[in-house]
C-alpha cells in the first residue's frame, strides 16, 4: 500500500527510488512501524528523506496521502462518541436546527458522512460550510463557529503523525527557499580547483620512495609545493531599478563571495540593467572599466558569474544605443555585449533572483539563449557552481 | 527473523519517537545512521547513548578538514619501513608490521560488535563520503600491500554526524538512514535539564527556560543558543547560587549563551526595542 505514497513523494520533489522502496519494505516486514500510522510516519521519514531540505515536502506528501485514513482510526470513534454525548447533554444550549441535526444523525451515520467527505476532499480546506477544515461552519473541522464540531487535526490528544505532519515545522529548512550567507558560502565552495605552487614545503612520499630506491636504499627526501586554490572569479552584478527588491539577497551573496577564501582572485563589477561597453567598480557607477579592457586583463579561464533579473524593455537589449543612460551612445546592442562576455570565458553562468516561473515571454528568455541561467536559491546556486566547475560541455549535452 | 532491537535512550540521554524510529531502522536494516542538526543538540552524544544501550564499545573517528577516507581504513607507514631498512631495525620483510588500521578498519576487525562514530563528516573534503561508499556498504576493504581482505566479523553500528554545513553527495545519502535532530520543545527540554541538574529549584528552571526561549527566538542571531549552552548556563547559575533570573540587559552569565559579539549587540538592541513596545 505504500507504493502510491512513494510516487506521491516523488511528485512533491522528494527523490525516492527503488532503494528506498526496498528498505521501507524490509522495515515494514520487520514490524518497525508497530502496525500504526504514527510508526509508519517515522520509519518512512527516516528511510525516504535524506536531507532536512526535504522534510517539509515529505510532511506535505504524507498529509495529502493519509489525511483521510486517520478518519478510520479508533481514536476518532471515541471522539465522535464523546462529541455526541456532549452535544446531547447540552441539548438546550443548541439552536433548534442544531438540535435537529444531533437527533437526526446517529453515530454510524455521522461516521459515514465524515469519511465520505474526507474522501471527497483532497486538499486542506479553510473557511467553508461543507468540507472538513478550519474556521468554517461545517460540523467537521476546527476553530469553526459551529461550536460543537468534531475536531480534526489541531491540538488535543496525543500527537498523531498526521498532526505532526500538519504542523509543517520543517518549513524553514526547505532548500529551495531562503538563503543565508553561510549557506551561500557552502554552495560557493563547490567552485574550487587546486594547483601546486610556492615553496617546497610538503613531503612528496611517492617521489621520496622512488628516489630512495634509485639511491640503493639511501634515504633521499623529496619535497614539493603544497597545493593551493587556483580559481579566479569575476562577479558582475546588476544594481538599481528592478533589482531593488532583491537588495538584501544581493548583499548576502556579495558578502558570501567576499568571504570565500578558496578562490585565488575575485573581481566584482556592477552594471545597470544590461552591459553596454562599460562596467563599474562601485555601486554608484564610478570608476568605469571598459569591457574590452576587462576581457584583455582576464584570460578565458576566469569564471564569470552574472547576477541580475535580466528584465528590461526589449529595445534595451536588442537595439543599438538602447542603454537607458542618456550619455551612453553605443554602437552595439546589449545582447551583443552579453554574447561577447559569454564567448570570451570558458565557463559562465547567470544567476537570476526572479523565480523561474517568470522566465518565459520576456527578455529573460532572450538572455537565456546566451547564458546558462539558474535561480538564485540554494539549489540553483549549488547547481550553477557545479556547472561552472565542470565547464560548458556537460550542460549543453543535457539541454 | 529475529525481533529487531528497540532503542529507548538511556538514563542520561532522552529521545523522542522520531529519533527512536530512526535508530531502530538503522539497527534493523544495518545501515549507517546519518544524524544532522544544529550544533549542541547532542548528535555526538547519541552515539555514546546507543553504545551504552547496546553494551558495545564505542570507536570514534573525528573527521578534520585534512582527513582522507583511506586513513579510516588503514595507513601504510612507508617512511618507517624505509628508515628500518636503512638502519636495520626490525623485520622489514613483514609488511604487516607497517600497516596500521584506522578507526573503520579496527571496527571491522573487532571480534565484538562495536558502535563506530564518524564525527562531523562534513568537515572533510566534499569527495570524502563518496570514497567510503563501498566500504560502508559491503563492510569490507582490501589492503593492497599485503593482498589481504579485512571484512567485518560483526557489522558495526555506524553513526555519522554532520553539522548541516555542507551538502553530502546523493549516493552517500541514499545508503544512510537519515535523522534530523530538532531543537527540543519546552517539555522535552525541561526533562533534559532535569536529567543534568536533578536537584534544582523548579522556580529557577522555569525562569531560566523562559529567558532561554525568548533569547533563542530573537531575530538576527548568528548562533542561536542550543541545548548544550542551556545546560552550561544553568550549571553556572547553580554553582554561583543565583536565585532568580529575569530577561534584562545584565542577564547573569549571558556569555555562556551568546558567544558572538554581534549576537550580544543584537540582544541588547532587541531588549531595549522590546521595552519600548511595552511602555
Amino acid at each position: 500500500m505504500f507504493i502510491p505514497f512513494l510516487y506521491r513523494l516523488r511528485q512533491h520533489g522528494v527523490p525516492v527510488g527503488t532503494q528506498e522502496a526496498l528498505s521501507l519494505a524490509r522495515a515494514l516486514a520487520m514490524g518497525l512501524h508497530d502496525s500504526s500510522l504514527d510508526g509508519f510516519y517515522y520509519a518512512a521519514r527516516a528511510l525516504c528523506v535524506h536531507s532536512e531540505g526535504h522534510l517539509d515536502a515529505f510532511d506535505q506528501a504524507f498529509l495529502a496521502e493519509f489525511r483521510g485514513i486517520e478518519g478510520k482510526h479508533i481514536q476518532l470513534k471515541e471522539e465522535l462518541l464523546n462529541w455526541l454525548k456532549d452535544a446531547k447533554l447540552r441539548l438546550e444550549d443548541l439552536s433548534k436546527e442544531e438540535r435537529e441535526l444531533v437527533e437526526s444523525l446517529d453515530l454510524e451515520e455521522l461516521k459515514r458522512l465524515f469519511e465520505e467527505r474526507m474522501n471527497e476532499q483532497k486538499e486542506r480546506h479553510d473557511r467553508g460550510n461543507r468540507w472538513v477544515g478550519t474556521a468554517g461552519t461545517s460540523p467537521f473541522g476546527r476553530e469553526g463557529q459551529r461550536g460543537e464540531g468534531i475536531r480534526v487535526g489541531g491540538e488535543g490528544g496525543s500527537r498523531s503523525a498526521v498532526k505532526t505532519a500538519d504542523a509543517r515545522k520543517y518549513r524553514p529548512y526547505r532548500s529551495d527557499l531562503a538563503l543565508d550567507v553561510r549557506q551561500m558560502e557552502m554552495a560557493l565552495r563547490r567552485l574550487r580547483m587546486w594547483h601546486r605552487e610556492g615553496a617546497d614545503e610538503e613531503l612528496d612520499l611517492d617521489s621520496t620512495i622512488d628516489a630512495t630506491a634509485k639511491n640503493v636504499g639511501e634515504l633521499e627526501v623529496i619535497t614539493r609545493p603544497p597545493s593551493r586554490p587556483n580559481t579566479r572569479v569575476i562577479l558582475l552584478m546588476d544594481v538599481g531599478g528592478s533589482m531593488d527588491p532583491y537588495v538584501d539577497l544581493m548583499s548576502r551573496l556579495f558578502s558570501a563571495t567576499k568571504k570565500a577564501s578558496h578562490w585565488k582572485e575575485l573581481r566584482t563589477y556592477y552594471f545597470h540593467n544590461c552591459v553596454y561597453g562599460r562596467v563599474y567598480k562601485t555601486e554608484r557607477f564610478d570608476e568605469p572599466v571598459w569591457v574590452q579592457d576587462l576581457l584583455h586583463e582576464c584570460p578565458p579561464h576566469y569564471k564569470l558569474i552574472m547576477v541580475g533579473d535580466a528584465l528590461m524593455a526589449p529595445y534595451e537589449l536588442m537595439r543599438q544605443g538602447g542603454s537607458i543612460a542618456l550619455n551612453d551612445t553605443n554602437a552595439l546592442p546589449g545582447i551583443a555585449w552579453l554574447m561577447m562576455l559569454h564567448q570570451h570565458f570558458k565557463s559562465s553562468v547567470w544567476l537570476n533572483p526572479e523565480p523561474p516561473a517568470y522566465w518565459e515571454g520576456n527578455t529573460i528568455s532572450t538572455v537565456r539563449t546566451v547564458f546558462e541561467m539558474y535561480p538564485l536559491t540554494l539549489e540553483g546556486l549549488t547547481q550553477s557552481m557545479q556547472y561552472l566547475s565542470r565547464g560548458r560541455g556537460i550542460a549543453r549535452a543535457r539541454s | 527473523m529475529a525481533t529487531p532491537i528497540r532503542f529507548k535512550g538511556t538514563a542520561s540521554y532522552l529521545t523522542n519517537e522520531a529519533l527512536e524510529a530512526s535508530v531502530d531502522c538503522a539497527l534493523a536494516l544495518e545501515k549507517p545512521l546519518l544524524v544532522r542538526g544544529e550544533p549542541g543538540t547532542g548528535k555526538t552524544l547519541l552515539a555514546e547513548a546507543v553504545a551504552e544501550a547496546l553494551g558495545a564499545p564505542l570507536l570514534t573517528w573525528h573527521v578534520k578538514s585534512t582527513t582522507r577516507a583511506q586513513e579510516g581504513l588503514y595507513t601504510y607507514d612507508t617512511v618507517q619501513r624505509l628508515y628500518d631498512s636503512r638502519f636495520g631495525d626490525g623485520d622489514v620483510k613483514d609488511i604487516r608490521r607497517y600497516i596500521k588500521l584506522g578507526p573503520l578498519g579496527r571496527a571491522f576487525a573487532s571480534e565484538q560488535r562495536v558502535v563506530l562514530l564518524i564525527d562531523e563528516v562534513d568537515k572533510a573534503d566534499i569527495e570524502f563520503p563518496n570514497d567510503l561508499l563501498h566500504e560502508l556498504d559491503k563492510m569490507r576493504f582490501h589492503i593492497i600491500e599485503t593482498n589481504e581482505d579485512v571484512a567485518a566479523k560483526q557489522r558495526p553500528v555506524v553513526i555519522i554526524t554532520s553539522n548541516a554545513e555542507k551538502e553530502l553527495p546523493d549516493a552517500f545519502l541514499r545508503r544512510c538512514v537519515f535523522h534530523f535532530i530538532d531543537f527540543p520543545e519546552r517539555e522535552l527540554m525541561t526533562r533534559i535539564v532535569g536529567v543534568h541538574h536533578p536537584n534544582l529549584e523548579q522556580g529557577l528552571v522555569d525562569q531560566a527556560m523562559e529567558a532561554f526561549y525568548k533569547i533563542r527566538n530573537m531575530q538576527r542571531l548568528r548562533k542561536r543558543p542550543s541545548t548544550s549552552e542551556l545546560v552550561d548556563w544553568i550549571h553556572m547559575l547553580k554553582t554561583m547560587g543565583v536565585k532568580d533570573v529575569k530577561l534584562e540587559k545584565n542577564l547573569p552569565f549571558l556569555g555562556t549563551l551568546l558567544k558572538k559579539e554581534q549576537d550580544l549587540v543584537a540582544y541588547a538592541d532587541q531588549l531595549s526595542g522590546g521595552s519600548r513596545w511595552r511602555s
